[in-house]
């Protein structure tokens, strides 16, 4: 009886640390991969680009801001927001492991500053491209 | 009961009554800078609003500037601030339940801006022209740029350091 007693602990403490446990952690290159399933269904999709989506980073778009008005030219290195001089930490996960781990995070970011940026949303082609850029970034 | 005590117990309820009077009246006089008001914290606000500014403590601005605030986050002073509805409903109630009573015309459009308040406005009045137009200061909405400890929701006098 005792013994049943004890795993019966045992598995609760077991479920209370999963329960706590936080969203589901990716890797970049899984939310690259998820990306990419929605830049498929372009039958002109050819691929991610490191270099489009370095230009795409650093372009203004005809507007204000570009992605590096914040985060820089060097994505491995930290930003400063352009209106409040709040200090970004680093956006390339070489520098920043916690970067590019958080779907919810990353499809928010993308949300916000694609539409500071463009005025528009990011096409997954888009999107696909700068985070192909963030992976090639190093410190 | 004897007379000794009741007395006795009546002059303990009058000192307790007049230490929370004094006590009252030292928070309100430092109610805007975080002084010895305890900082109200929460998670997703300290998160979500501190993630361009420093998360603005909610005694900063009343529940009816909040709920303005809270209501327009896809244009928030010229940037695209949006939350999943679920965390902009706890954030809000957050701001709303610890708001400044700072009064204002009740028929007046709520102030967004806290550098616009009058209490903030009076609060830096001594803060020279050069210091706002320093780079290092760049926005009135950097609090940290002068309050050192901003960040963890201490406005106080003693930690205040003008960039030079």
């Amino acid at each position: 009886m005792s013994r049943i007693n004890t795993l019966l602990i045992l598995l609760l403490v077991v479920m209370s640390g999963l329960a706590i446990q936080p969203a589901l952690a990716e890797t970049p290159n899984q939310i690259l991969s998820a990306v990419e399933s929605s830049a498929k269904t372009a039958p002109e999709f050819r691929g991610f680009s490191a270099t489009r989506g370095e230009q795409f980073f650093k372009s203004t778009h005809g507007n204000d801001w570009s992605c590096a008005s914040c985060h820089t030219e060097d994505p491995a290195g930290s930003g400063k927001h352009a209106k409040t001089n709040k200090v970004i930490k680093a956006l390339a996960p070489s520098a920043n492991a916690e970067r590019l781990t958080d779907p919810a995070k990353v499809e928010k970011w993308f949300k916000r500053n694609c539409n500071d940026v463009l005025g528009r949303v990011c096409t997954p082609q888009e999107k696909g491209d700068v985070i192909a850029y963030l992976l090639t970034t190093r410190k | 009961m004897s007379s000794v005590y009741r007395n006795a117990l009546r002059m303990f309820a009058v000192i307790m009554l007049l230490a929370g009077a004094v006590a009252v009246a030292q928070a309100d006089d430092d109610e805007h800078e975080g002084g010895r008001r305890a900082s109200v914290s929460n998670a997703k606000w300290q998160a979500e609003c501190g993630s361009c500014h420093v998360a603005f403590p909610p005694r900063m601005l009343p529940a009816a500037s909040w709920r303005e605030m809270m209501s327009g986050l896809g244009k928030h002073f010229g940037t695209d601030a949006s939350l999943e509805a679920p965390v902009a409903l706890e954030i809000g109630a957050f701001l709303e339940k610890n708001a400044g009573t700072g009064k204002q015309e009740p028929t007046a459009k709520p102030q967004l801006r806290i550098s616009e308040t009058r209490w903030f406005v009076r609060e830096h009045d001594e803060v020279p022209e050069r210091v706002w137009k320093n780079p290092l200061v760049k926005s009135p909405a950097n609090c940290a740029a002068c309050h050192t400890r901003a960040e963890s929701g201490d406005y106080r006098e003693r930690n205040i350091r003008m960039p030079e």
